[in-house]
């Protein structure tokens, strides 16, 4: 009898959830597409639509779960740039000779430098993530250049750069998805099901309460950004398998969706809430989108308004959407209140 | 952290009873003083290297190209005094650049000053948009600007598609305007040294902006205390916007061609500039004469590194390591600041904030 209106049914609740809203609005975009833009409903959409989410959802992964703990890192793209530029000038190098698995590996211990010089900075000197990261954006994407210069290295062993574009026979699914699937599992597992994972949460809303609880606040920020570096670091070596091309400006600019593939998942940007699940179906809203109106003939360059508008939509659409909940819940315990009075 | 610098700064209110020593110790101590004491070591180094660096010619290059710069580091301190950020700088330069080219070659006679009016009113309207949705929907501004960032450069890519104007000799007089010198001074760093005073006495003086520090430091107490935080915020983006489309048209009058990708990546730059001169990224303290002599300091880094010929590959990444550099600095002091705040605090509770006062920030 206490507060009967503001109690929902766990039905209700599944399906008011966030993480349904999103799902379901991937659903209504995917049949809006089949229907309205030719040729979208076909095994090549599959293919092409996936294979350029693969990046995007990987770096997303650990961008998800350093935002969940209220910070940010806006320099994935640029580690993977470095990535690319430090792959491109070791195997040419190598006259296009060496071992490319070796090659591979030091490019990851790079990417795992370029987090752990952002973790340094942000989990042990303690400064802004946001400003570190557009620092290191600015830097890493520097190095790269310095690196690699204006050259564009382009003869990479042609068994991998078909294995990177090649997809499962039948059903048009990049072959490359499998590994992603996996790194998207662990992800959900860590984020879901592990005490760390659940950590994160409690991070994300109070860094104090947090410490009291006997969390490693410093120890968690700082591994997540190392991970940070190391699967952006993977995302840049697919990036160059994928256009046999290493340059300066390889995967320039990718930040900005991830970014908002994350927060249209459901993340808060202030931190403390979102799911993996979410994220994934994001990214897929985003790419959606994107190949819709490029099959439908919109300009690439076009393009980036979509992006722009779906990022701002994302932050926006949630916060005032949260006040007209609120706003709602107030007006019921008030008219609650008012009737147990009278 | 933040809220240390932010009740250092802003409370300069006696200054007339200061000793004339104390005041040129605060001088030299100041972050704007140590900023410029790094340009003009940079300066020296390359002038010794390379004398042709500060020759009439190489003068006058670095001070056109720092121009535009400063009038937009200019109106983005406003905005990261605010503790707010704008990162659609560069695309608001680039969409009011072409549209100046677009204006011209629909109305070839339109007067100067017409064109300035157009430039600068776009750039605040993109910049209202900016300021409206920031404080509507209560998020972070970085991701608001990041967003508009990219849907303002689609707008002009889709507008522009492949045209460049090229408006330097067409009006003849629109592309002297960057050639014009009163005084030996070029026309446009002139305008940039007006630009920078304005500002820096609106913030020293101005209550709207004397409020923008105290917004910065703590924009919950600020609303108590009965500031109109949303009115405030939205008026420093309209700032920073119209002042980008301000450096957008000075860009068309210096550079002659425009087009799709003008400006692209600027807003990197001037954050770095901002944040050099000594701005707090995350607002409530800094001066706009801070970010200006940062920006020149940028600009002349990248003159400084050609005449030493350095690769031009190094220059971007130079632009990070200053950010972090600065970040850092910033955090040293304020460290600094909080400690000795306490310990005066010990010693006698009312001398607390004139010890720090003195200490700069």
């Amino acid at each position: 009898m206490s507060e009967p209106l503001l109690r929902r049914s766990p039905v209700v609740r599944f399906l008011r959830g966030r993480d349904t809203t999103i799902v379901a609005a991937l659903v209504v975009i995917v049949i809006l597409s089949a229907i309205f833009v030719p040729y979208f409903a076909s095994v090549t959409t599959v293919s092409f639509l996936l294979i350029d989410a693969v990046p995007i959802l990987l770096m997303a992964m650990p961008v998800a779960l350093i935002i969940i703990t209220g910070e940010i890192d806006l320099s994935v793209a640029s580690t993977a740039g470095l990535s690319a530029a430090v792959l491109g000038v070791l195997w040419q190098q190598s006259h296009a000779h060496g071992n490319i698995w070796l090659i591979f590996v030091v490019c990851l211990l790079v990417g795992a430098a370029c987090g752990a010089f952002n973790g340094f900075l942000i989990a042990v000197v303690g400064l802004p993530s946001l400003a570190v990261t557009i620092g290191t954006l600015a830097l890493f994407r520097g190095l790269a250049l310095v690196v690699i210069g204006d050259n564009a290295v382009a003869d990479f062993p042609t068994d991998l750069t078909t294995f990177a574009t090649s997809s499962i026979p039948g059903i048009g699914v990049p072959t490359v998805m499998v590994f992603v699937v996996i790194v998207v599992l662990v992800f959900g597992v860590i984020l879901h099901l592990t005490p760390f994972g659940r950590s994160l949460y409690a991070l994300g809303y109070s860094a104090e309460a947090a410490t009291f609880v006997g969390i490693r606040v410093n120890r968690s920020k700082f591994s997540l950004y190392v991970a940070s570096g190391v699967i952006s670091s993977a995302a840049g070596l697919f990036w160059v398998l994928r256009y046999s091309s290493a340059q300066s400006d390889s995967v320039q600019g990718l930040e900005l969706s991830v970014v908002a593939a994350v927060l249209l998942g459901g993340v808060s940007i202030f931190g403390g809430s979102g799911s993996v699940l979410g994220v994934v179906v994001g990214v897929l809203i985003i790419r959606t989108v994107n190949y819709s109106l490029q099959l439908g003939g919109l300009p690439d360059t076009a393009l980036t308004i979509v992006t722009g508008g779906l990022l701002v939509l994302s932050v926006v659409a949630p916060s005032v959407s949260a006040r007209l909940t609120a706003a709602r819940e107030h007006r019921a315990r008030t008219r609650l209140i008012d009737a147990q009075a009278s | 952290m933040s809220r240390v610098t932010l009740a250092a700064s802003p409370t300069r209110t006696h200054a007339p009873t200061r000793t004339f020593f104390r005041g040129a110790s605060r001088t030299f101590a100041s972050r704007e003083f140590s900023v410029f004491a790094a340009l003009a070591i940079l300066l020296i180094v390359t002038t010794v290297a390379n004398p042709r660096f500060l020759s009439p010619q190489g003068t006058k290059d670095l001070l056109l190209n720092s121009a535009i710069f400063v009038v937009m580091a200019v109106g983005e301190t406003l905005v990261i005094i605010s503790r707010n950020v704008d990162l659609s700088v560069g695309s608001i330069l680039g969409l009011t650049a072409f549209s100046t080219g677009a204006v011209y070659s629909a109305f070839p006679h339109m007067p100067l000053i017409g064109i300035f009016v157009v430039g600068i009113v776009l750039g605040g309207i993109l910049g209202a948009v900016n300021g409206l949705i920031v404080t509507t929907a209560r998020v972070p501004a970085l991701v608001i600007t990041l967003g508009t960032l990219y849907i303002f450069r689609g707008i002009n890519n889709a507008w522009a598609g492949s045209t460049q104007y090229f408006v330097g000799n067409d009006p003849q007089e629109f592309g002297n305007l960057s050639a014009q010198t009163v005084f030996g001074i070029p026309l446009l760093a002139l305008i940039a040294l007006a630009v920078t005073v304005i500002f820096a006495l609106y913030l020293y003086g101005a209550r709207s902006g004397r409020d923008l520090y105290a917004i910065g430091s703590d924009p919950v107490a600020a609303e108590l205390f009965g500031i109109r935080v949303r009115s405030r915020v939205i008026l420093a983006f309209v700032v920073s916007g119209a002042l980008s489309g301000l450096a957008g048209v000075l860009y068309a009058s210096r550079f002659n061609s425009v087009g799709a990708d003008t400006g692209t990546g600027y807003e990197l730059q001037i954050v770095a500039a901002v944040v050099v001169g000594g701005v707090a990224i995350f607002g409530g303290s800094g001066t706009v004469a801070g970010a200006a002599i940062g920006a020149v300091l940028l600009t002349t880094m990248t003159g400084a590194l050609a005449a030493l010929n350095v690769s031009k590959f190094w220059q971007q990444a130079i632009v990070g390591v200053l950010i972090i550099a600065a970040i850092l600095i910033t955090k040293v002091i304020s460290l600094r600041n909080s400690r000795r705040l306490r310990v005066s605090e010990a010693k006698a509770p009312g001398a607390a904030a004139d010890d720090i006062e003195a200490t700069h920030v």
